[in-house]
């Protein structure tokens, strides 16, 4: 056999290695999810349970309004993202090409608000919103998220910038654009990548975020998935295969979205315009 | 002239201003009124009415609590967990960036630690430690190992939760990875190896420098996220479990907080933790000239 054949066949090894090692513990929580009796712990390493019953995930989609928190989840994530594309692809913009009196410190200002624990920040948040009259109110939690997801995109969307090569806008420049338009023209439509990665991590940013949303969110009706599932988990007798159907419910949506933007994390788009 | 000037200095700040309001709107007050907790005497008794405390709560951070053995361990649980996260992320980043049979199957598979809620995963892992009938004790068991008292050794437990909590953060950093590597020209690769250049100088001297941009941030910020990371840590040790020895400073800070209602020291413990990663974060970022571009 040639090289290039071993070498894939390597390839693939570790791959299958560390996928099987990765999706372990995610099939366990499927096991759970089909137990008969409810327990979260079994001797047993039987991924299929004895006596397999789709009970919970009947309970989960039919039982419950889980049509609902869904919906209030996707409203919520989709603005949320749109939102932190918009503010983190203009802000990273002016951070990575505009030399301005306030740039280091406006870049670190954004790190610096990570660095606080966020379990002490849960009161005075409560108090904020409620101030603002943001609580119970979608927007509430629409403002805190944005505000989880921007320093992330703000600090990834420079950095992705910054391998533009600038040729390409000071030739549009000359051509007559004005520096906005050549943002928007030109390095926005090389920036896929990363608008994908923050897309993902912005619609991330809320969607299975429990805590901000039990301290903002009071009725059912605007319950996130989360909380929908945490409300839940209390009200059957299969508790724990309930709240494993659920999760793993929560996860389908992200995995979908990421099998969707990954058209544009595949190299073989290549910088046109400017050779290196 | 003087309109156009005064126009593109306000063009920055244009871009830069609304994404800043966000976080200053969110950010700025809930700040402000913890620094004023921490030097308040606020606990369960007087939570309505808090007296004021000075320095005391940092005073007593400094003097009697075990400080600096929690912030050792933070450091050790941010460390290992950050380079795992690293190293495997761009390892498979590197795997699957090339025309692989299955890949969207692979990536589709490798990012589900990411998506699914922390709670049921962090859950799930406590049960794969168990003695008796978790999953690791009962594989290592076919191997010939003896089990492992995963959850009751302090050490052991501290591992524990550090391998659930690398299975659960490389994920994002394979996805930025990824993202990174699309920002390399194809033609660096295609001169290199017309000089003959082998993989690993390519890698080294092509593919680091230019992710450079993209994970220098990612890094940062996902040190600061683990040092301040309480869900899987608390929820495997059961809040500090055996005998408070698995603490790492957000967790000790929960347990203030919410267990024994000292709102104002931990206040001001976070205030401390605050303050270390600020200072770790300027030098990192200006060790690595993070806010300055490669080219």
């Amino acid at each position: 056999m040639t090289s290039a054949r071993w070498k894939s066949i390597l390839r693939h090894l570790v791959l299958i290695v560390i996928t099987l090692a990765t999706i372990y513990p995610v099939l366990q929580v499927i096991g759970i999810s089909l137990r008969p009796d409810d327990r979260l712990y079994s001797t047993s390493l039987a991924l299929i349970p004895k006596g397999a019953t789709l009970q919970a995930w009947h309970n989960v989609l039919f039982e419950k309004p889980f049509g609902t928190w869904l919906r209030n989840s996707l409203f919520i994530s989709v603005v949320v993202t749109l939102l932190s594309i918009t503010l983190a692809s203009t802000a990273a913009y002016a951070f990575a090409r505009i030399r301005f009196r306030g740039r280091q410190a406006g870049l670190m200002g954004f790190l610096v608000t990570q660095m606080f624990p966020a379990t002490m920040l849960l009161l005075p948040t409560y108090v904020l919103m409620a101030r603002l009259k943001l609580i119970d109110t979608p927007a509430g939690l629409i403002i805190a998220y944005v505000a989880t997801a921007l320093p992330f995109c703000v600090w990834t969307m420079k950095g992705f910038y910054e391998s533009i090569p600038r040729e390409l806008e000071e030739a549009a420049l000359i051509d007559g654009l004005t520096p906005f338009q050549a943002f928007l023209r030109i390095v926005l439509p090389l920036s896929t990548p990363a608008l994908a990665i923050t897309a993902l991590f912005s619609f991330m940013a809320g969607w299975s975020e429990y805590i901000v949303a039990r301290v903002v969110i009071s009725s059912k009706g605007l319950y996130t998935l989360p909380l929908g599932l945490a409300d839940m988990a209390g009200t059957f007798q299969t508790e724990w295969a309930n709240y494993a159907a659920g999760s793993l419910l929560v996860c389908l949506p992200v995995v979908t979205l990421f099998i969707l933007l990954n058209r544009f994390l595949v190299s073989g788009l290549t910088l046109g315009g400017v050779k290196g | 002239m003087a309109a156009d000037s005064s126009r593109s200095r306000l063009f920055p700040w244009l871009l830069v201003g609304p994404a800043m309001l966000v976080m200053a709107l969110v950010v700025f007050y809930p700040f402000v009124y913890n620094v004023g907790i921490a030097f308040s005497d606020m606990s369960l008794r007087t939570f309505r009415n808090p007296g004021f405390a000075g320095f005391r709560h940092f005073i007593e951070i400094f003097t009697t609590s075990p400080l600096y053995t929690i912030l050792g361990k933070t450091v050790i649980w941010t460390v290992v967990n950050v380079t795992f996260h690293v190293a495997i992320g761009l390892s498979l980043a590197l795997l699957l960036n090339g025309p692989v049979k299955g890949r969207n199957i692979y990536r589709a598979l490798l990012i589900l630690p990411w998506a699914m809620p922390q709670y049921i995963v962090a859950l799930t892992w406590k049960g794969m430690f168990n003695y008796q009938y978790g999953a690791v004790n009962l594989i290592l068991g076919r191997l010939g190992v003896p089990p492992v008292s995963w959850l009751s050794d302090a050490t052991a437990a501290f591992a524990s939760a550090i391998i659930a909590n690398i299975w659960l953060g490389f994920p994002f950093m394979m996805v930025i990875c990824l993202g990174g590597l699309q920002s390399i020209p194809k033609e660096m690769y295609e001169a290199a190896d017309i000089d003959g250049a082998p993989a690993w100088t390519k890698f080294r001297r092509i593919t680091l420098p230019l992710l450079k941009p993209v994970l220098v941030p990612a890094i940062v910020l996902g040190i600061v996220w683990t040092f301040n990371s309480l869900n899987v840590l608390w929820l495997i040790t059961e809040g500090g479990r055996p005998a408070n020895q698995s603490h790492i400073l957000v967790t000790w800070i929960y347990n203030e907080a919410f267990t024994l209602y000292r709102y104002g020291y931990a206040a001001a413990f976070s205030i401390i933790i605050f303050l270390i990663l600020l200072g770790f974060s300027i030098l990192f970022v200006r060790q690595t000239r993070g806010t300055e571009a490669v080219y």
